[in-house]
């Protein structure tokens, strides 16, 4: 099966006074058609620029320095632009975390999202409007008919989140893109929203890429994860297997600084340190210094990503992942960072 | 479904009343519309005829029976006179921001939208523009096609873009990296569309705001142009031509410059009040 959208090592560079910074190094990845996947790591990781550069839409200065993007099979990356934004955006749609901002405030909601259908689809005004009405009731929003008038500051946060995947849907699209979709909302509208997404989605048979900072929520909605540090994939595989036997220590601290209700209670693992400064070079792991079971030979090479399982679903780039049987749980009582109960935050930091 | 009722009335009950509580907006356009009716009406609330002459009640002084603000030195009726200029005046600094206007807004989308070497063209020939004093471009201009509304156009037009250009392309330099233009954008929908049906409404109100102290800036010029004899020609009545008339009587008839300096005076101060109630209606977003 051809995979819907395939990016194969993918450089994104970003120019800036004190040299170039090399936002996504390498990164590969695959979505088949109806497949949800999910893409997580922390601020800064790249996640959302690697999103951007999917779309053809990087902002100002950064550019597409290598690797290619392929969509069904066809590689869009040497195409002229117009082709190549036209392809993209017949096939793919967006939807953003905030979406007071990612809605045209001084349009009414309806019409932001009949606007695709009439305007590049060619329907007539009353076939776009009643597709419109038909998403909105599709992905749950009440009285569409009246909230078809509503401008985006009159609805609520989940009412509008709804909206941008009544919009994304819109333009009928064979896969969807979504930034932190529910970041920006509380508990219980996110559970509610990623419901919407989930149902629309299985429906139509429509893949994702799910970006996410937090692995519970990916785990919910996507099949196989993708977790990023420092502009690379540094582990991918089954959601379920990542869960259970993740091999890279960095996704093994992410686990267990989520809160788990049904765990003893236990000290919450923070990484200590901060991501590498990327306008440098990066000598071997990029995750090296912040790590508690890095080698000498780590800070030599950057590893790379190595199979873990015999069908080669579940890869790693960890030089020594045969080790992780005898990972503690983490804990630094010595380390600077480390803040005890009760201690000022200001104290902790010096 | 109560819940959602009730949350749509307070949102209906907050525009009202952000509505009612625009002072300078009512204010202002109250102020705009008694003018421009006053201009509308002259005919009815003056049976003078501007430009007929009558030396002998010349330079009667205001108050006098039939001529309410008097006459001036060739006898013609200053208040006849007033209204008839205010239909020149404001037809004139109402349309000649039209075009800058249109002009400037466009090229501003342009060239904040595309940017490259398109934004460095047009933002050099906004310097060149800009280096000169407003006036002396406009007199040199008016001067070049000979004095007349037409030429007025044309040098405001041709000075007065600019600024339109510069707020605009500010403008939309913030708009273009918000969601919703990326949104727009990843969405296929063609370029002139996301300009003009996402950007334009996002970006213009400045630009309205603007405009607004740029029409008394225009009507200003008119008056400038008029007491250098280069605006509307004589006979017609316009506030220029009638305080450099009255320049001359200034120790003597004084109210006869005095007059039509005042109504410059007042349709400015309507005009900003109109500016400063659309920035509290609409903020800065």
């Amino acid at each position: 099966m051809t995979p819907l959208m395939e990016v194969r090592d993918l450089q994104v560079e970003i120019p800036l006074p004190h040299g170039n910074l090399r936002a996504i190094r390498g990164v590969s990845l695959t979505v088949d058609p109806g497949e949800a996947i999910g893409v997580v790591g922390e601020s800064g990781s790249g996640k959302s620029i690697t999103l951007r550069a999917l779309l053809g839409l990087l902002p100002q200065p950064a550019k597409v320095t290598g690797g290619s993007i392929l969509l069904d099979g066809v590689d869009v990356t040497g195409m002229p632009t117009a082709r190549r934004q036209r392809l993209l955006t017949d096939a793919v749609s967006m939807v953003f975390q905030d979406s007071l901002t990612a809605l045209n405030p001084v349009m009414r909601v309806g019409e932001q999202i009949a606007e695709v259908p009439r305007r590049k689809l060619g329907m007539s005004r009353t076939a776009a409007h009643s597709r419109a009405v038909d998403l909105m009731e599709q992905v749950g929003i009440p009285d569409p008919e009246r909230r078809y008038r509503a401008y985006p500051h009159e609805l609520s946060g989940g009412m509008r989140q709804r909206i941008c995947i009544a919009i994304a849907l819109s333009t009928d699209p064979r896969l969807i893109l979504a930034d932190e979709p529910t970041t920006a909302l509380d508990v219980t509208i996110q559970a509610q929203v990623l419901k919407v997404i989930e149902t629309l989605r299985r429906e139509r048979q429509l893949g994702l890429i799910f970006v996410s900072h937090d692995l519970a929520v990916v785990s919910q909605t996507c099949s196989r994860v993708y977790v990023m540090y420092a502009g690379r994939v540094v582990e991918s595989g089954d959601i379920g297997t990542m869960l259970r036997d993740s091999r890279h220590p960095y996704t093994y601290a992410l686990l267990r600084s989520v809160p788990d209700p049904d765990a003893p209670v236990h000290r919450l693992i923070t990484i200590p340190g901060q991501p590498p400064d990327l306008t440098a070079a990066v000598d071997g792991c990029s995750f090296a210094p912040r790590c508690p079971f890095a080698a000498a030979e780590c800070t030599v090479q950057d590893p790379p990503l190595v199979p873990v399982r015999y069908d080669h679903t579940h890869v790693t780039a960890c030089l020594r992942w045969e080790t992780a049987e005898h990972w503690p749980q983490w804990s630094h009582p010595t380390e600077p960072n480390h803040i005890e109960p009760g201690q000022p935050l200001s104290e902790a930091k010096s | 479904m109560t819940a959602v009722t009730a949350q749509g009335a307070s949102v209906e009950r907050m525009r009202v009343r952000r509505r009612q509580r625009n002072v300078p907006l009512v204010a202002g356009l109250t102020l705009l519309l008694l003018i421009v009716l006053a201009a509308i009406c002259a005919p009815l609330l003056t049976h003078w005829d501007p430009i007929q002459q009558d030396l002998v009640n010349a330079r009667a002084t205001p108050g006098t029976p039939g001529h309410l603000l008097g006459t001036d030195a060739l006898g013609r009726d200053v208040l006849s006179r007033l209204l008839y200029g205010a239909r020149v005046d404001l037809r004139v600094g109402f349309l000649a921001v039209i075009s800058p206007f249109i002009i400037g807004t466009v090229l501003g989308l342009i060239s904040g939208w595309f940017g490259g070497w398109l934004d460095m063209v047009i933002m050099r020939i906004v310097d060149v523009v800009v280096a000169f004093p407003f006036f002396v471009l406009v007199i040199a201009i008016v001067f070049a096609l000979g004095a007349g509304t037409g030429s007025v156009y044309v040098a405001i037009t041709v000075v007065g873009w600019v600024a339109y250009c510069r707020i605009v392309r500010g403008e939309v330099l913030v708009a273009k990296e918000q969601e919703y233009a990326l949104a727009a954008r990843a969405s296929g929908l063609p370029t002139w569309r996301i300009l003009f049906r996402h950007l334009l409404p996002n970006v213009v109100l400045q630009a309205v705001i603007y405009s607004m102290s740029d029409i008394v800036l225009t009507i200003l010029a008119l008056v400038t142009l008029g007491y250098l004899g280069l605006g509307v020609p004589p006979p017609t009545p316009d506030w220029g031509s009638m305080i450099s008339d009255g320049q001359q009587f200034l120790l003597t008839q004084w109210y006869l410059a005095t007059i039509p300096g005042v109504a410059v005076v007042i349709t400015g101060l309507a005009l900003a009040l109109v500016a400063d109630g659309l920035v509290e209606r609409f903020g800065r977003r």
